[in-house]
């Protein structure tokens, strides 16, 4: 640590006032305060300042994300060598997936950063971290096999049209990560939906009982059971649900496993970075509107996506992913208590609408996330509206009593 | 915004004044109908698919605007004030209804893509807005410029928006394949999202964006 202090250091005086590389200091600001946390006192009033910044809260989230990316890394190895039917070690199997996932992942933060490093330069802004989360959630939710120039694509899209023109970090309306994944999902769908994509390396290749369909699909499709998938069979149901669980299913990189996001979600509630008010109601949510629409599955027998049990909702798809890292984003989601009930409930409504009623759109977590991104403000508005107007009540009793 | 409607001056003047040439050079950037009165977004988002017909939709948008100027113009103080939008609304659909029965005769495909559109030349607010604005208080032949330049401001971020659209879209730009085969082969593929409306928003957005870093004066104070 301390070469690399006295390094940093050293070289400050070329980016301060003055300084011949004055321009790039936003650039210099960015690596000194990631690296370490910056010594700023408040100069006004006797504000209390946090220890913990935005750089360190960002830290915190990508650690919750460790497991996931682990999981998944398995996961892409585990579903190419079960469905090109070969058997492989623990590690051969681990480094297919990162060989995989790791391009994914550093093309991801490559662009974003830079896209962020011109825009602080050209604006003398500071740069913000809000990218680190960003950067590491985008290979998350994509397909194994996307191609790297799209994933370049979207990330720019996703910074560009999502965040910076709204003013940078913590300015966005939209979810950065799932802009990119809208952006993706919309200009090239053959990529990142389907039954092609989910397993890496496979392609048209269809080997003996091989589907690539969604997990849901499947189950709709078989009528509740599910006995095989990608390459693997199910002697029970019960097992499909902890294949589910533990996620060794094919999906994108990082959203199958349920017991890795579970850990995460363990660690942002703990270390109280992330709103567990919203991952609850989300989950009631999904829960509630399963239950309803199992209700009418008897009157629908076309749609086989109606009995689907409840609690396979959160189990399978971008659900679990979706609720504990996606909307819970202190940007863009509620940010009144109350607000975060409402906004949280509403996603997992909506997402399962989406997923039983319009299946055209497999992934619905996303567009009920993005959607109520755009209706935060305003219940966040009739919220605070709403405590105005109950204690006005109250001084006006107050006053005629 | 209505820079332009201050009276044109009375004594004899050249055919092409200073003021006259504003009258075509304004809503091309300063005074732009589509960024900067932000009007006829509807149709900017509907027909800008491909190039072609966005081309036929701005000769129809230039015409009717041009045309509606200069009747409005002529008969502007015969109006009486309390009907002028039903009057205005017949001239316009008149014209509207040539347009149409124009294309229908000599480009029956295009007439058949645009499809509503032509119609809802009518409702296009930029129309409506000339004929208001400028036409009610001013001489046909100024009348007729500013129907010009504000169709052309229109014509300008149509196509531009069109052109982009078409060429990451589908490949091509007026049907002619840019974008070859060998691309294809490399993997590349088409954007699916330049397709759909909402990128034709986000494009006049940028363009929007685009202009009002190099024209600073377009910028609000606040």
């Amino acid at each position: 640590m301390k070469p690399l202090k006295r390094l940093v250091e050293n070289v400050e005086p070329h980016f301060a006032e003055g300084g011949k590389w004055r321009k790039y200091w936003p650039l210099f600001d960015g690596f000194a305060t990631f690296l370490f946390t910056p010594g700023h006192p408040t100069h006004k009033g006797a504000h209390i300042r946090d220890g913990i910044d935005l750089k360190r809260t960002m830290s915190m989230v990508i650690l919750a994300m460790v497991p996931a990316l682990l999981l998944g890394m398995y996961n892409v190895g585990y579903q190419h060598f079960l469905a090109i039917g070969e058997q492989a070690a623990f590690m051969d199997i681990f480094m297919y997936g990162m060989w995989k996932v790791l391009p994914l992942v550093i093309v991801s933060y490559g662009v974003g950063l830079g896209v962020e490093f011109v825009f602080c330069i050209i604006k003398g802004h500071q740069i913000n971290e809000g990218y680190l989360v960003s950067g590491m959630l985008i290979p998350l939710v994509c397909p194994p096999d996307l191609p790297l120039w799209m994933l370049t694509l979207a990330v720019i899209f996703a910074v560009v049209i999502g965040k910076e023109v709204f003013g940078g970090t913590g300015m966005n309306i939209l979810n950065v990560a799932l802009t990119a994944r809208a952006f993706l999902f919309f200009a090239y769908p053959a990529d990142i939906s389907g039954d092609k994509v989910w397993i890496s390396g496979v392609g048209e290749q269809v080997v003996n009982g091989y589907t690539g369909e969604t997990a849901l699909a499947q189950f709709a499709k078989s009528g509740g059971e599910v006995a095989a998938m990608g390459g693997q069979s199910f002697a029970s149901q019960a097992d499909f649900l902890w294949a589910g669980f533990i996620g060794l299913i094919p999906g994108s990189v990082g959203e199958t496993s349920t017991l890795a996001i579970l850990i995460g979600a363990a660690i942002l509630i703990f270390t109280g970075i992330g709103s567990w008010r919203i991952m609850a109601s989300v989950a009631l949510g999904g829960l509630a509107m399963g239950y309803l629409l199992n209700g009418f599955s008897g009157a629908f027998p076309d749609n086989g996506y109606l009995a689907i049990p409840p609690y396979y909702h959160l189990i399978f798809g971008g659900f679990a992913f979706g609720a504990v890292f996606m909307a819970t984003d202190p940007v863009t989601a509620s940010q009144t208590p109350t607000g975060k009930y409402i906004y949280g409930f509403l996603i997992g409504v909506l997402a399962v609408i989406i997923r039983v009623l319009n299946p055209a759109y497999p992934e619905g977590m996303m567009l009920a996330i993005l959607f109520m991104n755009v209706m935060a403000p305003l219940i966040d508005h009739y919220v605070v509206q709403g405590n105005i107007n109950r204690r006005l009540k109250r001084v006006k009793v107050a006053t005629h009593g | 915004m209505s820079t332009e409607s201050i009276a044109i001056e009375k004594e004899r003047k050249p055919l092409f004044t200073t003021k006259d040439r504003k009258l075509i050079t304004d809503p091309l950037n300063d005074d732009n109908p589509i960024t900067v009165q932000v009007l006829g977004i509807c149709s900017a988002l509907a027909v800008t698919v491909q190039v072609k017909p966005a081309l036929f939709m701005c000769l129809g948008v230039i015409f009717v605007v041009a045309m509606g100027n200069f009747v409005i113009s002529l008969i502007r103080n015969f109006i009486p004030s309390r009907v002028r939008i039903i009057v205005q609304l017949v001239v316009v659909a008149a014209l509207v209804t040539v347009v149409d029965q124009a294309l229908k005769a000599y480009a029956y495909d295009v007439s058949k893509e645009l499809s509503v559109f032509v119609g809802l030349i009518i409702t296009n607010c930029i129309v409506m807005g000339r004929l208001e604005a400028f036409a009610l208080a001013n001489k046909p032949g100024p009348s007729v410029l500013d129907g010009i330049g504000n169709g052309l401001g229109y014509s300008l971020i149509l196509v531009a928006v069109a052109v982009v659209r078409e060429l990451l879209g589908s490949g091509s730009i007026l049907g002619f394949p840019i974008i070859g085969q060998w691309a294809l082969d490399l993997g590349y593929k088409h954007n699916g999202l330049f397709v759909l409306p909402p990128m034709a928003l986000i494009m006049v957005g940028i363009i929007i964006w685009i202009q009002r870093s190099k024209n600073q004066k377009l910028i609000e104070a606040n």
